[in-house]
């Protein structure tokens, strides 16, 4: 299969226009010794050989669809309405350009305006830029803007940060002159007044994450409060899906907040594409990275939106700019900002309380099974960790046989945390999916 | 222009999702006072329709590759073929868990092995790791690696050598990394300045970063040469893959001497812009650096597929899980539909249709490097400045045909340049109506300049007050 338009016979007419004798004239600066013969690569494909290809290579991964998702730990299965898709996978949006050209792209312009002001009432921060590649390395850029900000050379990370976070933000972090300081956990939890401890005049930012990677909601305020003390940021690392119930980093005095946006209308799709959102209050605007969109005037003094503050940017300021960033993720961002005018104040609510409901009961159940018991007793939203006590090999082997996926173990992460599960239940879940773990933990 | 989501009211009452059993008060009993919301946000409150509605009007007011021609130069806007979009948004592919344990998800793996080996074959190196979700962060995953590799052999380099040419993300990613930055000129030629490169060559170098062909659509004949002279000072090179439209099936970097290749899957291998991204930045390296590669690799081991469990030397991680895998799983379809022989297609078409364009419209703008090209060109506006006429008026006077506008003001060395990519994709019948409409504008220009100075007209809004956009900055409602 070959996408071009123009036929053999066209390809030589434009030969001719240009007035070389063969193709090999036009690319004579390739010298010869690197040229290459055929690629070894097998022959293409006709469209429906390539569907059919890719349908069998597809069989084989157990999906949401025949099976009962109880995986989480940064993407979760949440339900996206139609109307997510079919908005933003038209032409329009999906096979445009970044929108440079201002004059051609309104619509996209428009949406990314409209995402940032929905981003920021999620948030309660002042502003939005118009979308990062994930959370973690969002969480990552937003410590570099602190370390710059502030000029201090300190940053403490919490133990209980998601430990993929943890290392993205070590690797962005590894060719500055810094020193990242690991707070520990107890109960799952960061405790405060070890944070004041940590914290001195050096210390450039705390980092909470709101659910933390066990799903437990930290005391944030006291979190931001002992960051504050010492004059040093607080970097909130946030979950947008309970921001419908659970303080927003705004409430509790953030100077920037980041997270991970998948839950927001995206499928979780193996991990990728997601994006990541990024806020700051308006001290810090002009060190944020990425693209912003503003809304300004045409020369028919009618109102129209174009990107702004590029100085910060690479193509403009080049090794002077705030970050490297270019292509973000704006079709994930765009499905957010579907998602969350669908959601509404109201359905922001619901699913909120859904999710909160949904885990809860899901912990009850769980923890009155003999052998279960809860790894703390914090307060958590949609996510939870749980001891089980029960042979992990033939856990496994009754979860799929009851079609169940996951929890996850968290020995992969900590090879101490022997039958420690941390198990995800979005809105999705029934009770009749609960049955079906609960089934299978009993069956171990 | 359509008002906000905001300001538009209807009925929402988030009826598409279940209603909780229990009471909210109930619910609510498992959250502290002191950590549960205070205010709600002030998100739109419209019903179904009025979003789809608002969304449809927004969408109209863009241009797209499914409605408008497109030569951006060193964009690559081609056509993304749509059964690529219905692949990666199947059942099997995107409904499932980046933590689900490896048998359950062998077919994504496969995927994944196949792309590393797919792409190995095509840039001639030998691994690739997926992460990257953009060619910055493949820049920065690369420069990682340099650092790394420097550093496993007790050395430190602190400079990175980018031509004057070169995309901005090249200079950014290097300070990010904390690399001095040196740039090197560009000859008469449109060429690296050998004499230039000679002279900032030195034992401090980490490595050279070079776009092939360059942003000027040229291919560095002297590549070989270079490649020797940045080796024989212990340096690296980096191949951006911006370009590498114009090379498949022809040459590889590999075999030019590139150590370290990053692609933009979003580019030449039909990943969608989708309004500024997602994309995929992969990024291949030879031999030596493999071990320097982020974590995770997907291995091969008997039949089945599975994560590297070990990479001690790898320069971690740049971003969760695997990277962008509904991007990469698009372009790994494409490659399969293409296979071999359309693979090179791509190249093939992509240099006829530029050098076609290149030679109709060699009579209005001027052409700072008249030679043949490779997939794109630069020509210069600068005869029509000398009319009152800037280039940027001529990519505005496009947009009311129809027609996107080309890259203009880049690459910087250039005046009044304007950067054509057609891409293999297009028809001659497209690119005649290009050269009709630019010499329509030429006419203009000599006719009744004002016209194109104020272009555009046809758009739902003109020129734009960037001043005040970015003096008093209105990033979002209150």
């Amino acid at each position: 299969m070959q996408y071009v338009s123009n036929s053999p016979g066209t390809q030589e007419q434009i030969l001719k226009a240009i007035g070389a004798g063969s193709f090999e004239d036009l690319i004579r600066n390739v010298p010869k010794s690197i040229r290459i013969g055929r690629l070894n690569i097998a022959e293409g494909l006709s469209e429906l050989e390539l569907v059919r290809a890719l349908d069998e290579t597809g069989a084989v991964n157990r999906n949401f669809k025949h099976f009962i998702p109880y995986l989480g730990g940064g993407c979760y299965d949440h339900y996206v309405p139609a109307v997510v898709d079919r908005l933003a996978l038209r032409g329009e949006f999906i096979t445009a350009y970044t929108p440079y050209q201002g004059e051609a792209s309104q619509g996209t312009l428009q949406s990314i305006y409209e995402y940032q002001t929905a981003i920021c009432e999620l948030t309660g921060m002042d502003y939005s830029n118009a979308s990062m590649y994930d959370g973690a390395s969002s969480l990552a850029e937003a410590a570099l803007l602190a370390l710059r900000h502030t000029g201090r050379r300190r940053v403490i990370l919490p133990a209980s940060l998601h430990p993929e976070y943890a290392e993205v933000v070590r690797t962005y972090l590894s060719f500055v002159d810094c020193q990242i300081v690991t707070v520990p956990w107890k109960k799952g939890l960061t405790d405060p007044a070890e944070i004041s401890r940590a914290v001195d005049a050096d210390t450039a930012a705390v980092i909470v994450q709101q659910p933390n990677f066990f799903g437990l909601l930290e005391d944030a305020p006291a979190l931001a409060a002992a960051a504050h003390q010492a004059g040093a940021l607080l970097i909130a690392c946030v979950n947008p899906v309970s921001l419908g119930v659970v303080a927003p980093p705004g409430e509790y005095g953030a100077d920037i907040a980041v997270g991970e946006g998948q839950p927001l209308g995206n499928p979780v799709s193996y991990g990728g594409p997601h994006f990541g959102f990024f806020t700051v209050q308006e001290p810090l605007l002009r060190r944020m990275p990425g693209r912003i969109c503003g809304r300004t005037v045409d020369k028919q003094g009618r109102t129209a939106y174009v990107l702004t503050l590029q100085a910060r940017e690479q193509h403009i300021r080049r090794e002077k700019a705030t970050s490297n960033i270019c292509t973000n993720q704006a079709l994930c961002a765009l499905k957010g900002a579907i998602y969350l005018s669908l959601l509404g104040p109201a359905g922001l609510r619901r699913l909120s309380l859904l999710n909160l409901d949904n885990a809860h009961r899901a912990f009850r159940r769980l923890t009155e099974l003999p052998g279960v018991t809860p790894f703390s007793d914090g307060p958590f939203f949609n996510e939870f960790a749980v001891r089980i006590e029960r042979d992990p090999v033939k856990l496994r082997h009754n979860l799929l046989k009851r079609r169940v996926l996951g929890p996850l173990s968290l020995e992969r992460f900590y090879p101490d945390m022997k039958n420690t599960y941390l198990v995800a239940v979005t809105e999705k879940r029934t009770d009749s999916d609960l049955e079906q773990l609960c089934a299978a933990v009993e069956e171990s | 222009m359509s008002a906000s989501i905001f300001e538009k009211h209807s009925h929402n009452d988030g009826s598409w999702l279940p209603r909780p059993a229990g009471a909210e008060t109930e619910v609510l009993a498992c959250l502290p006072e002191a950590l549960r919301r205070r205010t709600a946000p002030k998100l739109p409150t419209v019903s179904e329709l009025d979003v789809v509605r608002h969304f449809t009007t927004l969408s109209q007011k863009n241009f797209c590759i499914d409605t408008n021609f497109y030569p951006l130069g060193s964009c690559t806007m081609k056509y993304n073929p749509k059964v690529l979009d219905a692949i990666a948004a199947s059942t099997a592919f995107s409904q499932i868990h980046p933590y689900q344990d490896e048998e359950q998800v062998q077919g994504a793996l496969k995927v994944l092995y196949e792309m590393q080996k797919l792409l190995s074959e095509i840039t001639g190196m030998d691994e690739f790791t997926l992460q990257p979700a953009a060619g910055a962060h493949g820049e920065f995953c690369g420069l990682l690696i340099t650092s790394a590799y420097h550093k496993s052999r007790g050395v430190t380099k602190r400079k990175v050598l980018i031509p004057d040419s070169a995309h901005g993300t090249n200079p950014a990613s290097a300070a990010l990394c904390g690399y001095e930055v040196v740039q090197i000129k560009t000859d008469v030629r449109g060429l690296v300045d050998r004499a230039d490169l000679e002279a900032k060559l030195d034992d401090d170098v980490a490595c050279l970063m070079m776009t092939n062909p360059s942003t000027l659509g040229l291919f560095e004949e002297e590549i070989l040469e270079i490649a020797r002279a940045v080796h024989a000072k212990g340096g690296l090179l980096y191949y951006d893959g911006a370009n590498m439209n114009a090379l498949v099936g022809i040459c590889r970097p590999g075999d030019m001497g590139f150590d370290i290749v990053h692609l933009n899957l979003h580019k030449t291998f039909a990943v969608p812009h989708g309004s500024g991204g997602p994309g995929s930045g992969p990024v291949g390296v030879k031999k030596d650096l493999i071990p320097h590669l982020p974590r995770p690799r997907v291995l091969k081991k008997g039949g089945a597929y599975a994560f590297e469990k070990d990479a001690p030397a790898s320069i971690g991680k740049l971003r969760t899980y695997y990277g962008n895998f509904g991007a990469v799983i698009r372009s790994y379809a494409y490659i399969l539909a293409l296979g071999a022989e359309g693979l090179e297609g791509i190249a093939r078409n992509a240099i006829l249709n530029a050098n076609y364009l290149k030679e109709k419209l060699k009579d209005i703008f001027e052409l700072p490097y008249p030679g043949p090209c490779m997939h794109e060109f630069v020509a210069s506006a600068r005869s029509q400045k000398a009319k009152g006429v800037r280039a940027l008026d001529i990519a505005k006077r496009l947009l009311d045909h129809g027609v996107h506008a080309p890259t203009v003001y880049f690459p910087l060395i250039v005046e009044e340049a304007m950067m054509i990519e057609p891409t293999e994709t297009e028809s001659k019948e497209t690119l005649d109506r290009f050269v009709e409409i630019l010499r329509s504008i030429q006419q203009e220009i000599d006719q009744d300049p004002q016209k194109v100075l104020e272009a555009p007209h046809t758009t739902p809004v003109s020129r734009m007050d960037e001043v005040r956009a970015a003096r008093q900055p209105d990033l979002r409602l209150r």
